[in-house]
């Protein structure tokens, strides 16, 4: 990379099942061209595709920004769903308030949030109950 | 274990990906919550699942997964193995249940373990 920063917006489809991931996959499709090392693409990736499922399975879809810069790879998704009443709880492994239709996809098992705590190096959830949601990513490249 | 000798162990359909053939595989995991694989970290690791849906490969491209094996002989659709495809990632399918195909893969030496935090 040659100190440039790079910038992505992708719009979240709304309950879209099928498409949910396009973003990440597009972002992962960019970084390996950008040369950024295999295993920061993998963190990354994973917990912005957490990220965009969780905007899917809650929230009907919303916006994600990546920002790409020779110190960090920064995702920001937001959206207007109904908010996180206890960010703490949303935390926790295996506390889940996803319906019964989404289990059966192979998420909504509470997991989202703590794998993107678990891949990112810093992970910001600020959330307003009635309002929405804002997750922002940062996976540091030095 | 070559992803060759994975798809005579489990008597195994090969739907897509024949140019990962001779890629060799030292773990394996099988699981139907997408979100538990992707709190396993290893690579070179083949997926084992029930589960049968795109988000299943959209996960396998992002963990760098390459193999992904459907058991119970489930049949993906057209669009989950178009989208392996354009992926690089082989799919295979399996009459095998869970249990017995990992437990047949276990048994012919891949026994390499993920790593959990």
């Amino acid at each position: 990379m040659s100190g440039q920063k790079v910038t992505l917006r992708y719009t979240i489809a709304a309950e879209d099942f099928i498409s949910a991931g396009e973003a990440s996959s597009h972002v992962k499709k960019t970084l390996n061209k950008l040369g950024i090392r295999h295993e920061l693409i993998k963190r990354f990736t994973i917990a912005m595709y957490e990220a965009e499922i969780n905007t899917v399975i809650h929230a009907s879809g919303g916006e994600a920004y990546v920002e790409i810069t020779p110190e960090k790879l920064m995702v920001k998704i937001s959206d207007n769903g109904p908010g996180i009443p206890d960010i703490e709880k949303a935390m926790m492994e295996g506390w889940s308030t996803a319906p019964e239709h989404i289990r059966e996809m192979g998420f909504g098992a509470g997991m989202g949030l703590p794998n993107m705590k678990r891949y990112a190096d810093d992970l910001a959830v600020e959330s307003e109950v009635g309002v929405g949601t804002v997750v922002t990513i940062t996976v540091y490249l030095s | 274990m070559l992803v060759r000798d994975i798809v005579k162990t489990l008597d195994a359909e090969i739907l897509t990906g024949e140019e990962n053939l001779e890629l060799d595989i030292q773990a394996g995991c099988g699981a139907d919550l997408m979100s538990d694989v992707m709190a396993f970290v290893k690579d070179n690791v083949i997926l084992l699942t029930g589960l049968i849906n795109v988000q299943v490969v959209r996960t396998a491209e992002m963990m760098d997964i390459k193999v992904v094996c459907f058991v119970r002989g489930k049949q993906p659709t057209e669009q989950i193995i178009e989208l392996a495809k354009s992926k690089g990632i082989t799919i295979l399918s399996t009459k095998n249940p869970m249990f017995i195909a990992c437990g047949l893969l276990y048994k012919a030496g891949l026994t390499g373990r993920g790593v959990w935090d």
